[in-house]
Order: C-alpha cells, then sequence, then structure tokens
C-alpha cells in the first residue's frame, strides 16, 4: 500500500512550446495567469505575502472565486500560492481551513521548449467538498479543453 | 458516466484519517487482508492498546475499517471501498490540474 502516502498530493507536467521567460509571464503575471485560468484578476499582481482574489469567469459560477496567498517567487524557476480553492460564500472566513499549496516549477525542455510541473499538497487536512466544487466548475469545459489538447498534440 | 461516489463530507473524514502517521500504519497492516483483534494490532505495529483502539475508531468513524465479530472476539477489517474513493477523488482533481495545464498551454502558444 505505498500509495496511501499519495493521498496527500497531486502533480501534473506539461510540455509548453514556448520559451521559458514566456511561460514564466503568464504565471506570474496576475491578469495573464487569470486569463488561462478561468478567473478575473485584472488590476492584481502577485507578490509573496500577498492575498490575490477574483471572481471565477464562468457563466453560472460568478460566485466562485480563486482566493490565494502568494508564497514564493522565484522568477523562471518557482511559482507557489497557498489557497482557499474557490471559496463560495463571500460571508464566511475561510482563514480557519488549512489550504493546499500549489507549487509551479519550470525547467528547459529540448527543442526550445518549457516543461511546467504543477504540485497540489496539504489534501490530508482540507476539508474535501471545498476543493470538489473548485474544480467541478471546470468540467463544463471538457469539450472545449479536449478539442484544444489534440490541436495542439497535432502540432 | 458518473459512478455512484460518496458525499464530501464523507470524503474528506477519509483523508482526515488517512492524514496520520499510525493511522496509515495500522491501515498498512490491515491491507493484507483478514481481520485482526486488537492485541494483535498492538503486537504486530507496536503502538500502545490505548492508541490503536483510539485510531481504529477514528478509521471506523471514516468508513475505513470496520468491526467483525467472531465469536465472542471482536476483529478488525479495513473497508477498501472508502480508500478507493478518496483515490478517485484525488484523480479527478488531477485530471482537472491537467486542463488547467492544458488552458495555460493553449494561452502561451497562441499568444506569443
Amino acid at each position: 500500500m505505498t500509495t496511501l502516502s499519495d493521498t496527500d498530493r497531486i502533480e501534473r507536467s506539461i510540455l509548453i512550446n514556448a520559451s521559458r521567460e514566456r511561460v514564466w509571464r503568464a504565471l506570474s503575471n496576475a491578469e495573464e495567469f487569470g486569463a488561462w485560468f478561468g478567473a478575473n484578476l485584472s488590476g492584481q499582481v502577485f507578490k509573496p505575502g500577498e492575498r490575490a482574489r477574483g471572481q471565477v469567469t464562468q457563466c453560472g459560477h460568478e460566485h466562485v472565486y480563486f482566493d490565494a496567498v502568494i508564497q514564493r517567487i522565484q522568477p523562471q524557476d518557482l511559482m507557489s500560492f497557498h489557497w482557499h480553492p474557490y471559496a463560495v460564500d463571500p460571508a464566511v472566513d475561510y482563514s480557519d481551513e488549512q489550504p493546499t499549496l500549489v507549487t509551479f516549477t519550470l525547467k528547459d525542455a529540448s527543442g526550445n521548449g518549457t516543461l511546467l510541473t504543477v504540485v497540489e499538497s496539504g489534501f490530508d487536512k482540507v476539508p474535501l467538498h471545498r476543493r470538489r466544487e473548485a474544480f467541478e466548475m471546470h468540467t463544463g469545459g471538457w469539450e472545449a479543453q479536449l478539442q484544444n489538447i489534440a490541436r495542439h498534440a497535432g502540432n | 458516466m458518473a459512478a455512484a461516489v460518496a458525499s464530501n463530507e464523507t470524503l474528506a473524514h477519509v483523508f482526515a484519517a488517512l492524514g496520520d502517521p499510525t493511522r496509515l500504519k495500522l491501515v498498512a497492516v490491515l491491507c493484507a487482508g483478514g481481520a485482526f483483534s486488537i492485541a494483535h494490532l498492538t503486537q504486530t505495529t507496536e503502538i500502545s492498546r490505548q492508541g490503536v483502539t483510539k485510531h481504529l475508531n477514528v478509521l471506523a468513524e471514516a468508513g475505513v475499517v470496520r468491526d467483525v465479530k467472531l465469536g465472542r472476539e471482536r476483529l478488525w477489517q479495513l473497508e477498501p471501498a472508502r480508500i478507493d474513493e478518496a483515490k478517485r477523488t484525488l484523480e479527478s482533481i488531477g485530471r482537472e490540474w491537467d486542463l488547467a495545464l492544458a488552458r495555460l498551454k493553449s494561452f502561451v502558444e497562441k499568444n506569443d
């Protein structure tokens, strides 16, 4: 049962055909981050120790927020934040709940590409129902995303 | 496509139950299969009897283990269904990250 300890973290990677600098910008620039992630972060800046919060941009989920406190920023290398995945009720103070930690790391890849890895950890301490709601809202985009992936895989 | 899944509340309890090294040890022993008494578990894991009892109760509360009566003996066994559900939930969150990364890739490659 060696996989039991894996209940605490998730790791995923993707190879992107763009420079490290370009990928870094999409991660570290709050407005760009919001653009691909799906939250309105216009006017915000990612800074260690500071909070970034914005409404999710999917129809029917206007009550859901991206809500994070930036932890580390190491330009071109690593960006991490603690978040309360999709704080749903504006009247509720979620700061008592243990957040998970999301860490993005970048590495150069062959062909002038960039390997991006994301690790989310701390699951054993977080109320699961909140993470679920966070990601459930994205499942509506399955079709579009599958097409996106297929298109890019074809490159 | 959606299989019956335990409520969010239940899964939260499973994760909390598993998030302890002593409890993980107990589950690892029970994973091999079979049903065991507290005495046996105490011996095998070197956790105190009090500790085993306490942790088994937490695990039972989360539905990860259950007790079984064999004659006058009370034995404990694993309920793998709950753990499988927790793993599947993590898998679905992992898939959502795959989607988010795909959106990032698409965004970056189109907006150079």
